[in-house]
């Protein structure tokens, strides 16, 4: 950070200033003699056995830091209590520990393993101290601790602990700001939870660290919105803001189509003053005019979360704490619709009976407020007149807010009300008062001859400051008309005998000499009063004087000219430069000689052009360029870290971002911390967990069975793929999705008895598929009865657990059991929509085609399915045959790229198809299938504006040029993730629409099956120990304890092959990562009573640690 | 966030500062000092200052000025906000917020610090929290602590800041459960010399002191709830409640505490306690001045008005003041020119006047405007405005609690304009 040489200076200078001051300090002097005496004395303390005294101790040591006074050298005697029993003397302890570690940093990392102790207390308190001092520790060295201590604590189980890791972050972002990418994946952790305490403790975290990662705020837009109120006052301020600034770029201008009606009616001047200047308005017209264009184009409505946002920091302007108030104050200004804004007028308001600090602040917000909003301000007018016992900041900001708010109707009550001010004692305010006059007048016409002569009969009041200002104003007034006001300046030429204020003496000579043909008499006679005291004069004034000079001698040289010369040889000899140089200058220009040049024919030109009348406008003008409330708008200048509040999209950003739903994209291992969250998750969506289990699951179950104990038990495993659908199919009917349903039933009816039909309609490919999977379907149904139970069902599912890998699938069994009570009652239900449905099958058969395996390559998989099925029988631990073959068959697991709702009858869905991407072999081939369910056709289907992290690449899929209505096709991309789990993000664009998506990897789709033998598997590892090498103690799960139930989960887990290994203890796997071609290298091994280690050897740290993860959960689970 | 905190006496001395990240040498203060030169007066120094490296902002409480340095933009109101509650907690601890005070207690005052702000952003400002992690000091405990060597610092961990209710700590027990509460009233007014009024706006706030046990869930509801539009809460009143029924509905925090605050604005028609006749005149020759100010009922709504005071700020040139009161009594100070009259109970059949010479110093013009007349008043068992609890039920404990409600209203800024 740029200010940190700024603290190393200070640092030095405060030790400096802090030592002399020891003698002179009589609370601690009156004790202790000496400095030597002192420390010693209290270095025994520290270090004697009784707590009283380390404590007594430590206390006279805080008081010492309190007042500024360097006890550094204590450091040692300090640094040992660290771990003292007494929680007193610890805190104080903590609190030394925290103002010198930086200046001690070899001596502070004695106290780190304390620490370290701390956060695996079981106490959750505890533990959030000990990360917080930690933390609060400015020492670099421990970087590492503090960045492993974070993201530990940010999935700790107790929501303080997490808060306090989000604290924690800015502060370690500050030490050393290499650590951001590391700190923003925290951040995007943390940013996911729904608990309050963290919210607002996260979104500081965020707006220091990151405030351009604005996307990490789309999934958690709404839940921030709905937690809002229940945040602590002080995080509802920083998430407000935040807030402000996302709803800037992803809505649109609410007020495009009101700004629209202004233009076309002339009733601008209501909300804008007539004070804007003219370019102001040509600029405005033009905006408006394509705002115009645009809303003519699409009539606005505006985004539900925009609205969302808008109705729920609403109830937050009763909030006692002002700077809440305040943060929903410009919210409500730079975001909600015209109409609305009125409602923080009241509020604000509230504020001014505040503190006068925040008097000082509000005023200033409503001071610019006023200037674009009048009208909601006008009703209080009265709230803003001001008391002779306000401080004059104070009174200053309210004149400024009464005169924003004058018009034609209220003018006249508050002109009376500033004739009272005129009056007051305190002159500042005085003087700012017959400014606000002066501008007051120039704004509204009406009133201009009222506020002339009361200025008028000011300049003869007796103070001189108020006469010298309103000459000043009155200036400027006149210059407006001045043809009309010669009397005023006669009068204003008299006032030269007696006032003295210089800027008033100028200006009245100025007004003179302008005006000088209006008083033809008086002007001369001016000049002759001047030109007489003229050396006493200040510069300023002499410099008028030469003025009114050349002006009087270019119009009437008759009377003046000796005057003229006798001023400008007195100006001549003058000390000022300026003024010599000015005379010079002048003299050459008027007065006529043989040398004189071209230019003294235009003299008069030049000086007597006629002068724009000056605009007299507020200081607030255009201040709502910052966002208000903010110190840089309170400043009127870009404070550091300010972030620009963006201007409205021409055009909104794909809403759907902040779908929750799409979180379901998002691969497991992010969100593995929170097992309802994916609970939830699974209860949100069935359809596709459904349609998931009919294409994945079911086959991996089949070859993976089939190979290991034989058609037996392969059937039971198809069994319990369908009794868990049929599971499924209960629920929704319970959620009254009747889709599903109907397509539940399809599916079994295609089972069953529709073999052939289903053949037909489908294509030849995928009828290739349901074929297989019917044949071996067939085979157990008629070993078993036929009319076997849904009780059956579910029963056997539950004991073929094991054999379904998928986490999915076994979510779905969770369910299943929860679901268990309520079943009997869906069951007749369902039996009889079965029936009723039989006839319609065939016609939607196509809504529930499985996903196709790639298309790409269809030769091949057709290839490798049909070779394991050919295969059945064997055993899969000599897998050695197609050790590559295995992965693909075995559970495709697909994600939601794009939900049907949000996409607007399109749905999109992706998986990873584990083949080589031909295009590219560094690519990871994705492959996905888009179903138009919507009623009309979607032409165009492509990607655009792809936004990748460096190093990323991707090869989009053709164009898929029509997908009529109903239909589904299927396309591949490749997509370079550079060894990382980062998203790509990308539109996905149809004929009309554009969606944002994002595609992100889980780590075990990073990499790619290599065979390797047993010895060069063992070389291999041997090079890739210590740092490489991660090593995790796992039980595991009880469905899981044989080899291939563990083989299988694995090669779900993970893109890799099986290697031969001579024991049956241990299982191998190995890959390389895609891009790098890293080895990555995974080893199982099992011992008693279901415990096991893991093993994974990798170059890529980071992978190699995600990687852990990811198979430690699908193991244990 | 906040960087540092530096607390200043009225003489410009600083006498205790913290920091929250790494340290700030003190002599950023000097840009402070500078402005508070410039500004004369402590009211008048701005609270947000630029200087090269950091921004000051600062806030005057109690003859302190509490400055904190912050590097990067935050919103001014929320460091002014927090300061006020740094201050309030003081308040709270100590009785009062001085610096005799502050560095009595020196230890707690950065302990409270410590625990109010974590690298600059605010952690537990609640004051129940708090006193719960470091407890207030009081004779009793100090003399304990002296001879046992016990500690002011909390043995229990704090709960509050985990529950959903950081505001009420659980567990508490009383013998005699009793909840009060006070209506008061402040009048802000401008009455101008005619005696018409210019302004007059409504200032309200229900403070409380409840001492229930267990968790009590109260609710109260007003006889007149529509006076009130524009209200803020204590975080614990529920929102939607009163959105919907507008009653209070709230798990009170253990203590004294603000349950709201109402503002009933000068659009609506706001009763003035008290009308005043004055003069008040400078006269050129003689160097000398008149002054008569008569006070008398208005609308009191039948009550007594008591505690009567007027406050009078002198132009410069009056040296002193030669009156007399038909009640109460006067003082002059001449050297802040300040003119108080204290006059106790009005009393309607006997309308206390002031009247007299003021003498003033010659040589000097006469002062053109006049001073304004600054009223203090309190009326009891009142609430101007007319709010009335309607009544106070109590959910979720078995016990019956004592309640009450008391009304006051008082003059806010009640000004008189001459």
């Amino acid at each position: 950070m740029s200010a940190s040489s700024a603290f190393n200076d200070e640092k030095s200078g405060s030790s400096s200033v802090g030592e002399p001051e020891y003698g002179h300090d009589p609370a601690s002097g009156g004790i202790f003699s000496s400095d030597y005496k002192r420390h010693d004395d209290l270095k025994e303390m520290l270090d004697s056995n009784k707590d009283s005294l380390k404590l007594e101790a430590m206390k006279r040591i805080v008081a010492m830091i309190a007042r500024g006074k360097n006890a550094s050298d204590l450091f040692p005697a300090v640094v040992k209590n660290v771990a003292c029993k007494n929680i007193e003397v610890k805190k104080l302890v903590y609190v030394y520990l925290v103002r010198y570690a930086e200046e001690q940093q070899d001596l502070a990392l004695l106290s780190i393993s304390t620490f370290q102790r701390g956060l695996k207390d079981p106490n959750q308190l505890i533990r959030a101290s000990a990360l917080r001092v930690l933390s609060s520790i400015r020492v670099t060295i421990i970087v590492p601790i503090m960045m492993l201590a974070i993201k530990e604590a940010a999935s700790d189980m107790s929501p303080y602990v997490r808060k306090t890791a989000a604290h924690a972050i800015p502060k370690l972002y500050s030490l050393d700001p290499e650590q951001k990418d590391q700190l923003i994946e925290v951040i995007e952790k943390l940013l996911a939870d729904k608990t309050t305490l963290v919210a607002g403790s996260v979104v500081m975290a965020f707006e220091e660290v990151c405030p351009e990662r604005i996307d990490l705020i789309h999934k958690n837009y709404r839940k921030l919105c709905n937690l809002l109120i229940d945040v602590e006052e002080w995080g509802q301020v920083v998430i407000i803001n935040m807030l402000t600034r996302y709803a800037r770029t992803q809505f649109l201008n609410p007020n495009i189509n009101e700004s629209l009606l202004e233009e076309g009616g002339s009733g601008d001047k209501t909300f804008y003053g007539s004070d804007e200047d003219e370019d102001e308005d040509e600029e405005e017209k033009e905006k408006k005019a394509e705002a115009a264009a645009m809303a003519k184009r699409k009539p606005y409505v505006m985004d539900p979360d925009h609205r969302l946002l808008l109705r729920n920091t609403k109830p937050l302007l009763q909030s006692r704490n002002a700077a809440v108030v305040m943060a929903v104050a410009q919210l409500y200004f730079h975001l909600a619709p015209k109409a609305e804004v009125g409602v923080i007028a009241k509020a604000l308001v509230r504020l001014l009976r505040s503190h006068s600090e925040v008097q000082y602040v509000v005023l200033q917000n409503v001071a610019t407020m006023s200037i674009k909003r009048r009208g909601m301000f006008e009703p209080y007018l009265k709230s803003f007149y001001i008391r002779s016992t306000d401080p004059t900041q104070i009174k200053v900001l309210k004149l400024e807010v009464l005169t924003n708010l004058a018009n034609e109707t209220n003018i006249s009550t508050i002109l009376r009300e500033f004739q009272t001010y005129i009056k007051s004692m305190d002159k500042d305010f005085v003087a700012a008062t017959i400014q606000a006059i002066g501008r007051c007048a120039t704004n509204i016409s009406e009133v201009r001859d009222t506020c002339l002569n009361g200025l008028v009969q000011l300049l003869s009041n007796r103070d001189e400051l108020v006469v010298a200002e309103s000459v000043v104003v009155i200036k400027k007034l006149l210059q407006m008309q001045p043809e009309k006001h010669s009397d005023i300046i006669k009068h204003m030429a008299k006032l030269t005998d007696n006032i003295q204020v210089p800027m008033a003496r100028a200006s009245i000579l100025w007004l003179i000499g302008e005006y000088c043909e209006h008083v033809p008499k008086i002007a001369p006679d001016v000049l002759r009063k001047m030109a007489k005291s003229f050396t006493n004069e200040e510069d300023i004034v002499k410099l008028q004087i030469i003025n009114l000079a050349a002006k009087l001698y270019l119009t009437n040289s008759k009377q003046t000219k000796l005057l003229t010369q006798y001023v400008l040889n007195l100006a001549k000899y003058d000390q000022n430069y300026d003024i010599r140089d000015r005379a010079r200058f002048i003299r050459q220009l008027i007065v006529p000689t043989e040398k004189s040049g071209a230019l003294s024919k235009y003299a008069k030109k030049l000086f007597l052009a006629l002068k724009p009348a000056p605009v007299l406008e507020s200081p607030f003008k255009d201040r709502d360029h910052f966002q208000l409330g903010s110190l840089s708008h309170l400043l009127n200048a870009k404070a550091g870290g300010y972030q620009e509040l963006p201007d409205w999209p021409e055009a909104a950003p794909d809403p759907s971002v902040r779908n929750v739903e799409v979180k379901e994209s998002v691969p497991e291992w992010t969100k593995c911390s929170s097992r309802e969250k994916r609970k939830e998750k699974k209860v949100e969506k069935p359809f596709y967990t459904d349609s998931e289990g009919e294409s994945g699951p079911t086959e991996s179950a089949d070859s993976e069975s089939d190979s290991a104990s034989g058609l037996e038990s392969s059937s039971g495993s198809e069994e319990s793929g369908s009794g868990s659908e049929s599971e499924e199919s209960k629920e929704a009917s319970e959620s009254e999705e009747e889709e599903e349903e109907e397509e539940e039933e399809q599916k079994k009816k295609k089972k069953k008895d529709l073999k052939k039909p289903v053949q037909e309609s489908e294509s030849e490919q995928s009828s290739e598929e349901e074929e297989r999977k019917h044949q071996r379907k067939s085979k157990p149904r008629k070993s078993e009865s036929e009319s076997e139970s849904d009780e059956d069902e579910e029963s056997e599912s539950e004991s073929s657990q094991s054999e379904s890998e998928d986490s999915e699938s076994e979510a779905e069994v969770k369910k299943k059991k929860k679901t268990a009570e309520s079943k009997p009652p869906p069951k007749p239900l369902k039996k009889e929509s079965k029936k009723e449905k039989k006839e319609m099958s065939l016609l939607d058969l196509d809504d529930f085609e499985p996903a196709p395996s790639p298309q790409v390559t269809p030769v091949n998989t057709f290839l490798s399915n049909s070779l394991v099925t050919d295969l059945e029988g064997l055993s899969l631990s000599d897998s050695v045959l197609s050790p590559a073959t295995i992965a693909p068959s075995s559970a495709l697991k697909s994600y939601e790229l794009l939900h049907r709702i949000t996409g607007e009858g399109l749905s999109v869905e992706y998986c990873f198809s584990r083949q080589p991407f031909s295009p590219d072999a560094n690519m990871v081939a994705v492959q996905m299938q888009f179903t138009n369910s919507a009623s009309s056709d979607t032409k165009n289907l492509h990607i655009e504006d792809v936004k990748l992290q460096s190093g990323m690449r991707v090869k989009e899929f053709p164009e898929i040029e029509l997908l009529p209505a109903g239909e589904t096709a299927t396309a591949v991309m490749g997509i370079d993730f550079c060894d990382s789990t980062q998203a790509a993000n990308f539109q996905l664009c149809t004929h009309t629409r554009k969606f944002f998506v994002s595609i992100q990897p889980p780590v075990g789709e990073l990499m790619r099956p290599v065979f390797l033998t047993e010895n060069e598997f063992k070389k291999e590892q041997g090079q890739l120990m210590g740092m490489n090498e991660i090593t995790e103690k796992l039980t595991l799960d009880v469905k899981c304890r044989n080899e291939h139930a563990i083989v299988q989960r694995v090669t779900t887990a993970a893109n890799l092959s099986r290697v031969p290994c001579g024991s049956d203890k241990e299982c191998r796997f190995a890959g390389r990562t895609v891009t790098s071609g890293s080895l990555v290298l995974v080893t199982v091994a099992t011992k008693e009573e279901g415990a096991a280690q893991l093993t994974v050897n990798c170059e890529k740290m980071v992978i190699g640690t995600m990687l852990v993860k990811d198979i430690l959960q699908a193991l244990t689970q | 966030m906040i960087h540092s905190l530096f607390v200043i006496n009225h003489l410009g001395d600083i006498f205790l500062e913290k920091h929250w990240k790494s340290v700030i040498s003190r002599s950023v203060c000097d840009y402070f000092f500078e402005a508070r030169e410039k500004a004369v007066d402590p009211e008048n120094v701005p609270p947000v200052l630029q200087t090269p490296h950091h921004y000051l902002i600062s806030i005057y409480r109690g003859k302190l000025f509490f400055l904190s340095v912050i590097q990067t933009e935050v919103p001014p109101l929320f460091v002014i906000e927090f300061l006020h509650r740094v201050a309030d907690t003081f308040q709270d601890y100590f009785g009062e917020c001085s610096e005799s005070v502050i560095s009595d207690n020196v230890v707690i005052v950065y302990e409270l610090l410590e625990e109010m702000l974590d690298n600059g952003f605010p952690l537990a400002t609640e004051s129940n929290v708090l006193k719960e992690m470091i407890r207030p000091p009081n004779i009793l405990r100090s003399v304990v602590n002296t001879l046992t060597g016990g500690s002011n610092v909390g043995e229990t961990l704090p709960q509050g800041q985990l529950s959903n209710i950081p505001w009420r700590r659980a567990g508490v027990k009383y013998t005699n459960n009793e909840a009060y509460f006070d209506v008061t009233e402040e009048i802000d007014a401008i009455v101008d010399k005619s005696g018409t009024t210019v302004s007059a706006e409504i200032q309200g706030v229900i403070e409380a002191c409840v001492k229930l046990s267990g968790m009590p869930d109260l609710t109260m509801s007003f006889m007149n709830p529509r006076l009130l539009d524009d209200v803020s809460f204590h975080p614990c009143v529920r929102f939607r409640r009163w959105e919907s029924e507008r009653v209070l509905s709230f798990i009170p925090p253990d203590g004294n505490f603000t349950l709201m605050t109402y503002h009933i604005s000068s659009q609506n028609l706001v009763a003035i306690p008290v009308y005043v006749k004055q003069s008040i005149s400078f006269f050129e020759a003689g160097s000398c001045g008149r002054l008569d100010i008569t006070i008398g009922p208005k609308q009191t709504m039948g009550k007594t008005v008591e505690d009567l005071k007027v406050t009078v700020h002198m132009p410069k040139a009056v040296l002193n003041a030669n009156l007399t009161a038909s009640q109460g009594n006067y003082t002059y100070d001449f050297t802040t020119k300040l003119l108080v009259w204290d006059i106790g109970k009005l009393n309607p059949q006997k309308l206390p006047n002031l009247r007299g010479s003021l003498s003033m110093q010659t040589g000097v013009p006469n002062p053109e405007e006049n001073p304004s007349l600054n009223i203090d008043l309190k009326i009891q068992q009142l609430a101007i405005s007319g709010l009335k609890v309607s009544r106070l039920d109590m959910y979720g404990e078995m016990y019956k609690p004592f309640k009450g409600v008391k009304y006051v209203t008082k003059a806010g800024k009640f000004q008189v304009r001459t």
